[in-house]
């Protein structure tokens, strides 16, 4: 099976500081890769370079095989419709707060073409149900939601179009550990059900272990080390990987 | 190699474990294994040296040697759990021989779905998932029927005397003795050519162990090639075809 994004090379200096510096990474369909790594470690910087969101100073990202920081604009955009999603550490950066969760939901099936509003509302009101909001709730506005709520509802928002690939920031981050491992399972659920492949950075580890197929630790801009998620948490070569390891809380 | 010998019908293998019959379904070839602590002054620990073990279909094969020896260690190589300093775990998977050692993380994730089981003596699930599923997601994985997964799970759950009020409870409430039943249930369900067995009876009763005896035997008949470790002799000495001799390294270099 051939990669879905390939990059290489990729280079990006804020001043005398690397926030990557040589990175390559290969995801296929239906792989879930973790990135994880130290506040500061570049692991942000990744996700937004491989999105498109930032242009790297050299390497390039090829989705499909097209390059995607030399496609334009519009061409990136109409991935982000359509092929892509992005899940926001914070709910409200992903979610329009004015509009109600219904209309989050089914804006993206409209951006991606959709017309007919019944079947835009029943489709709203099916993905509400997968991820566990009470569709009695439709047409209330997310900021009367709990935040682990919002953040259901901006990963509904996010899958209804039936994305390949899926960039996911910290999306457990600043939500009750109850909360967490409800959206963990929902999360791991929904990959295995749609085929998803999944970029996920974060630095919580045990969510890493559960989700996550492969891991990249990353450091000062570098991946030290990368491979199975378990080899790599259980049997860490690269010091810096001891280190996160061992200083992981067990529960 | 002293208690080995208690067992009655067990004949311990030759050095180069050469004993098996047929084609191996795993084998290992100048398997080692130091770790690096890097935490610890770089200071390196040697475990494994030049491990040579080879166990075809149907047999089953119990790692002997004392504690620390690295018998856990060795499982957790032979399953790609661990990397290997050098050589090389050799598993026979979808016609040809995959090495766990080098293979890519996705190739080896596939051996694990089809190919190669293990049953760690611990259980590490997601949080919220049901006994139930957490038997029946292998099943589902190598694509069977989501009904009849769980139909098999409840089943094989019920064998190990799991009462069927609390397969669709998450384990993480159990007594250690019942998440090692939904372990073992775990690991048997998919019928895997390869099962590394750690432990299998460590906390279990007279009734569960004999349980678990008979699905070794059942796995074995089945053609399974199974390695295990068994504190417990008497369970070992009924299940275990030979022993491997698992050497304590000397000091480390």
């Amino acid at each position: 099976m051939s990669a879905l994004m390939r990059a290489s090379g990729l280079q990006l200096h804020f001043g005398k500081v690397a926030a990557l510096d040589d990175v390559a990474l290969e995801i296929h369909p239906g792989e879930v890769v973790a990135i994880v790594g130290e506040s500061g470690s570049g692991k942000t910087t990744l996700l937004r370079v491989l999105a498109g969101m930032m242009a790297p100073q050299q390497g390039r990202v090829l989705y499909d095989g097209q390059d995607v920081h030399a496609m334009g604009e519009a061409a990136r955009r109409g991935l982000m419709r359509s092929d892509w999603g992005f899940v926001h550490q914070n709910p409200r950066d992903g979610l329009r707060l004015r509009v109600s969760a219904g209309g989050n939901v089914g804006e993206r099936l409209m951006a991606a073409g959709a017309r007919h509003y019944g079947n835009i509302r029943a489709e709203a009101t099916e993905w509400l149900k997968r991820v566990e909001i009470d569709p009695a709730r439709i047409d209330d506005m997310p900021q009367t939601f709990s935040g682990g709520m919002q953040q259901r509802l901006q990963i509904a928002r996010t899958l209804v179009t039936r994305p390949r690939l899926v960039f996911m920031d910290e999306p457990t981050g600043g939500l009750d550990v109850s909360v967490q491992a409800r959206l963990l399972d929902l999360i791991r659920a929904l990959v295995a059900e749609l085929g998803l492949a999944v970029l996920i950075v974060t630095h919580d580890i045990a969510a890493a272990r559960l989700l996550a197929h492969r891991m990249l630790v990353m450091r000062h801009g570098q991946v030290v080390e990368q491979g199975l998620t378990d080899r790599v948490l259980d049997d860490p070569q690269h010091p810096y990987t001891q280190l996160l390891v061992s200083s992981v809380l067990a529960a | 190699m002293s208690k080995a010998a208690e067992g009655r019908p067990i004949q311990p293998s030759a050095p180069g474990g050469a004993a098996a019959i047929g084609r191996p379904a795993i084998r290992t070839e100048g398997l080692s294994k130091d770790f690096t602590l890097h935490l610890q002054g770089g200071i390196r620990i040697p475990v494994l040296r030049d491990v040579d073990l080879a166990v075809a279909p149907g047999e089953c094969v119990a790692l002997a040697g004392p504690s620390g020896a690295g018998k856990s260690t060795l499982m957790r190589c032979l399953y790609g759990n661990y990397g290997a300093g050098s050589g090389h775990v050799w598993v026979r998977h979808d016609g040809r021989e995959v090495d766990i050692t080098s293979a890519d993380a996705r190739e080896v994730l596939a051996v694990r779905r089809d190919t190669l089981g293990y049953v760690s003596q611990f259980l590490r699930v997601i949080p919220r998932v049901p006994t139930q599923r957490i038997v029946a997601e292998p099943l589902m994985a190598r694509g069977a029927p989501a009904d009849q997964a769980m139909a098999q799970a409840a089943a094989l759950l019920a064998r190990l005397n799991l009462p069927a009020a609390l397969h669709g409870l998450p384990p993480a409430t159990f007594s250690g003795g019942e998440q090692q039943r939904v372990n073992l249930a775990r690991g048997f369900a998919p019928g895997y050519p390869v099962l590394l067995l750690d432990e299998p009876t460590a906390s279990l009763d007279a009734a569960n162990r004999e349980v678990v005896v008979a699905l070794i035997a059942e796995a074995k008949r089945a053609g399974t090639a199974i390695i295990g470790i068994f504190h417990d002799t008497e369970v070992r000495d009924r299940v275990a075809d030979r022993l491997f001799e698992v050497a304590p390294m000397q000091d480390a270099a």
